[in-house]
């Protein structure tokens, strides 16, 4: 079923450059490693043969868009086309110079799953057949093996319990409108640290963002972050270190959710981008439940919503205010 | 007002992440209200130092020699 998703992109693309209505198409080719598709721009009929349509998707998008001049076409799936809509409501993007091809997200396979399944061999090549994966390889002696894998043992954490699957807003939608959500339910696996008491928290966390090598990844990746000056960049006043040590690793981590409060899409492609293999979704995820159960408001859903972080209602909760 | 969502939400981070809650403390208080400002900073100091000194967050800066 990808595969004509693939071909139907490709037409669209094809068809969109050829009529001038864009001047080019922002999508995805088939990567030089297994299991990572990388970000590509067609700008001529011919390049826009080299776009495909995977499991294996996984950055966003939306961040190309940023600062870009001219009419572009996006391929976006259900969170990019939040992602798209949340910037349209920022100002960063403006609506007549996107054109959004909705498809549907299969829910991205997440590499370190499989590369854990597969910890004593070498995976040079996956392939995907409907609901498996077909993985090969040599072992490390050089004997070669192939194997099947099913999907959804190594889906990516956010995709299981996606609730928009489809893109939400779209000029034109490509093949057919799949399941919109994941099967999970996210009240579920949100915030798990919540049963955890105060100390056991801490140690959570530091085993989680211990690793962290602060190469901004997550940072670079996010298109919520598109600040000309980063608040880790500044130095007059210094709000936070740019060691190692843990106290300015976790105030990085903790600052940076903050500012996505109400604004993160969960798309996942900070936990994909990070080199360390880091949860980074643990903290963005207990932000965005805070934000739908404090404030009813779910992000990037509709054009010209205000964010809650710019109203307040009289009535807000205040059971937290020391009186 | 606008403080007042952004601080519900910080504080719920910062007790997710582990720091106790007694150390995270927010209250409105007008300029003209010194005696209150007055009894609170008592108030509040007197809760965190029961909790003893934080070691979460807390970065050594002292010269290594």
């Amino acid at each position: 079923m990808l595969k004509e998703y693939t071909e139907q992109i490709r037409e669209v693309a094809k068809r969109l450059l050829k009529d001038k209505v864009v001047d080019c198409v922002i999508g995805y080719r088939k990567g030089t490693v297994p299991m990572l598709d990388a970000p590509y721009i067609a700008y001529t009929e011919e390049e826009a043969d080299n776009l495909i349509w995977s499991s294996f998707c996984v950055s966003n998008l939306a961040k190309f868009l940023i600062g870009r001049k001219g009419k572009s076409a996006i391929v976006a799936q259900g969170c990019i086309s939040r992602s798209i809509v949340n910037l349209i409501n920022e100002n960063q993007v403006k609506r007549e110079n996107v054109y959004i091809i909705g498809v549907w997200s299969p829910g991205m396979v997440d590499r370190r799953k499989v590369l854990e399944k597969f910890y004593d061999k070498e995976i040079l090549e996956v392939e995907e057949d409907g609901d498996e994966l077909i993985v090969k390889g040599k072992d490390f002696e050089g004997k070669e093996f192939e194997e099947r894998i099913s999907k959804n043992e190594v889906k990516r954490d956010n995709c299981f319990t996606c609730m928009h699957r489809n893109a939400v807003i779209y000029d034109e939608f490509v093949g057919e409108k799949g399941e919109e959500t994941g099967g999970g339910n996210i009240d579920n696996v949100a915030a798990p640290w919540e049963k955890l008491s105060f100390d056991e928290r801490w140690e959570a966390f530091r085993e989680t963002f211990g690793s962290c090598i602060r190469c901004y990844a997550c940072r670079n990746v996010c298109p919520l972050c598109y600040c000309s000056v980063c608040f880790v960049d500044e130095s007059k006043p210094q709000w936070c270190g740019k060691t190692q040590d843990e106290a300015d690793i976790f105030t990085f981590h903790i600052l940076r959710a903050f500012h996505c409060a109400g604004r993160c899409v969960d798309c996942g492609a900070c936990e994909s981008a990070c080199p360390m293999g880091i949860k980074v979704r643990r903290l963005t995820s207990k932000l965005e439940k805070d934000v739908r159960e404090l404030y009813g408001y779910v992000p990037g859903l509709e054009i010209g919503a205000k964010p809650p972080l710019a109203v307040y209602r009289p009535d807000d909760p205040e059971n937290f205010i020391t009186p | 007002m606008y403080a007042r969502r952004r601080f519900a939400l910080l504080k719920s981070l910062l007790e997710y992440v582990g720091i106790e809650s007694d150390r995270i403390h927010f209250t409105w208080i007008s300029s003209a209200e010194a005696g209150k400002f007055q009894e609170k900073a008592k108030e509040i100091v007197e809760k965190v130092r029961k909790l003893g000194p934080a070691k979460k967050l807390v970065k050594d800066i002292r010269p290594k020699n």
